[in-house]
């Protein structure tokens, strides 16, 4: 048989089609949670981090957000995931997809608290001066003068973090998982199509597709968000 | 109306205010002048707590801007500030920059705000810019609006940094002509500029700093014609 054969048996047998929707089903509500989790976790950090109260409580959350921070970044995402599986979360009846979810998330947070910490700062100090010459509170002034322009300059860098978070959920089969990655190996595996390249390229059609569409929606929000540049 | 004692300022171990004294009454139009670095805009920006003061006190209608349990943003809904670099933000339309402060500190509605900034615009000619963005402005016209937002605060005092720094020479004069129009309101008035003509014209009381110090000061004509201090010569013959 062909590889267009095989190619075209992975939609055409009930089974294997099934079986790689059932992988994307997973590959995508790990994607989904964790990116959320990843973006309150992340704008969470990034403002404690740039907090700049000088009240002395406030200097345990600022010490934790930055240990996380390192740590996180700093050490493979594969060995975060055997640790939150395995240690962390190794509870009898613990639903697996929420442990790859706040894994995932987990790492996500601290990259994205990176962007938005870098999207804040860029905005223009004097932004915030003229906020709080008008007699804004610090907070007011966060809100609805540096956030908002923050967000315009962080929409790429989270867009590109967002491809990236959906791209390394395929090693969640490392630990037992069933998603995109893991389907494709397994309708590919002997006793079933007994032929790698086709799964193989339909689960890459998919991580295409989805990255593609995610990349059309940030480009539309750009767009929007671009209007007031304008002349 | 400001009572400003013993005011340092220092980054490090460069001080930028040394122990300056001052007082501004109501009404009055003071006009600092002076070279680069000799902390004009720094005194301007300690004011109201822009910059917070190495040591010394502010007070502004017997309040202690400088006490630390102080209540700065209420202290500085009273004081207007207008920028070098406009600062308006270029997300939001010219309405919403002039009403969003006092729509959220809730000193009007939104309506009563969109009113006042009608009014305000059309004092300063642009009403027809409400619903456009920063971006679509000229510099003399962005300046004329962080005015105008500065204005809706309906502030006791208003503090102008460098207003016409920033602009090419031909938008100058529409903003020295809105500051002039304020200044004859009677708006009590704190004035950082190299603009030496408007220092004189409307000027109640010229500051000349120099190192951190306010070298010497007198009404503008006595101080352009007669300066006292050598430094102040020296300074006058360079840029008049």
């Amino acid at each position: 048989m062909s590889f267009f054969e095989k190619f075209v048996q992975v939609f055409a047998e009930p089974k294997y089609l099934e079986s790689m929707l059932t992988g994307l089903r997973m590959t995508l509500a790990i994607s989904v949670g964790a990116a959320l989790i990843g973006l309150v976790l992340g704008t969470v950090v990034a403002l404690v981090g740039l907090s700049r109260s000088k009240h002395p409580l406030m200097k345990i959350p600022k010490f934790i957000c930055a240990v996380y921070v390192t740590v996180v970044r700093g050490t493979p995402m594969a060995l975060q995931l055997f640790i939150m599986a395995f240690v962390v979360l190794a509870i009898r009846g613990f639903p697996v997809v929420v442990t790859a979810i706040i894994a995932f998330g987990i790492n996500s947070g601290a990259y994205v608290s990176e962007n938005i910490r870098a999207g804040i700062l860029s905005v223009d100090v004097g932004q915030t001066e003229a906020g709080r010459s008008l007699g804004l509170t610090s907070a007011m002034t966060m809100r609805y003068i540096v956030i908002p322009q923050a967000i315009k300059n962080v929409i790429p860098s989270i867009g590109n973090e967002l491809i990236a978070l959906i791209k390394e959920t395929s090693i969640v089969s490392m630990i037992g998982m069933y998603d995109l990655t893991a389907a494709a190996k397994n309708v590919g595996a002997g006793q079933n199509l007994a032929n790698y390249l086709a799964p193989m390229t339909v689960a890459a059609l998919f991580y295409l597709a989805i990255v593609y569409l995610l990349t059309f929606v940030i480009k539309k929000i750009e767009g929007r968000l671009r209007q007031s540049d304008r002349r | 109306m400001i009572d400003v004692k013993n005011l340092t300022k220092s980054f490090g171990s460069h001080v930028v205010l040394d122990n300056i004294s001052e007082h501004i009454y109501p009404g009055e139009k003071v006009v600092i002048i002076g070279p680069s670095g000799s902390g004009k805009s720094t005194f301007l920006r300690c004011l109201n707590m822009l910059e917070t003061p190495t040591a010394g006190t502010i007070t502004f209608n017997g309040t202690a801007v400088t006490d630390p349990k102080a209540d700065i943003d209420a202290i500085r809904r009273q004081m207007g500030m207008v920028f070098q670099h406009f600062n308006l933000f270029p997300n939001m339309t010219i309405r919403r920059n002039i009403t969003l402060s006092p729509v959220l500190t809730k000193r009007m509605s939104q309506a009563e705000a969109d009113e006042t900034a009608l009014a305000l615009l059309r004092r300063v000619g642009l009403e027809d810019k409400a619903e456009a963005y920063p971006a679509q402005l000229s510099g003399g016209q962005k300046q004329r609006i962080a005015i105008v937002r500065a204005l809706a605060m309906k502030p006791q005092v208003m503090l102008f940094d460098e207003p016409t720094s920033a602009l090419d020479p031909e938008m100058v004069g529409e903003v020295l002509e809105v500051m002039k129009q304020l200044a004859e309101e009677g708006m009590t008035m704190v004035v950082v500029t190299h603009e030496m003509g408007f220092a004189r014209e409307v000027g109640s009381r010229v500051l000349f700093m120099d190192g951190g110090h306010i070298l010497e000061q007198n009404e503008p004509h006595a101080l352009f014609s007669n300066p006292r201090e050598e430094r102040t010569r020296e300074f006058l013959s360079k840029v008049l």
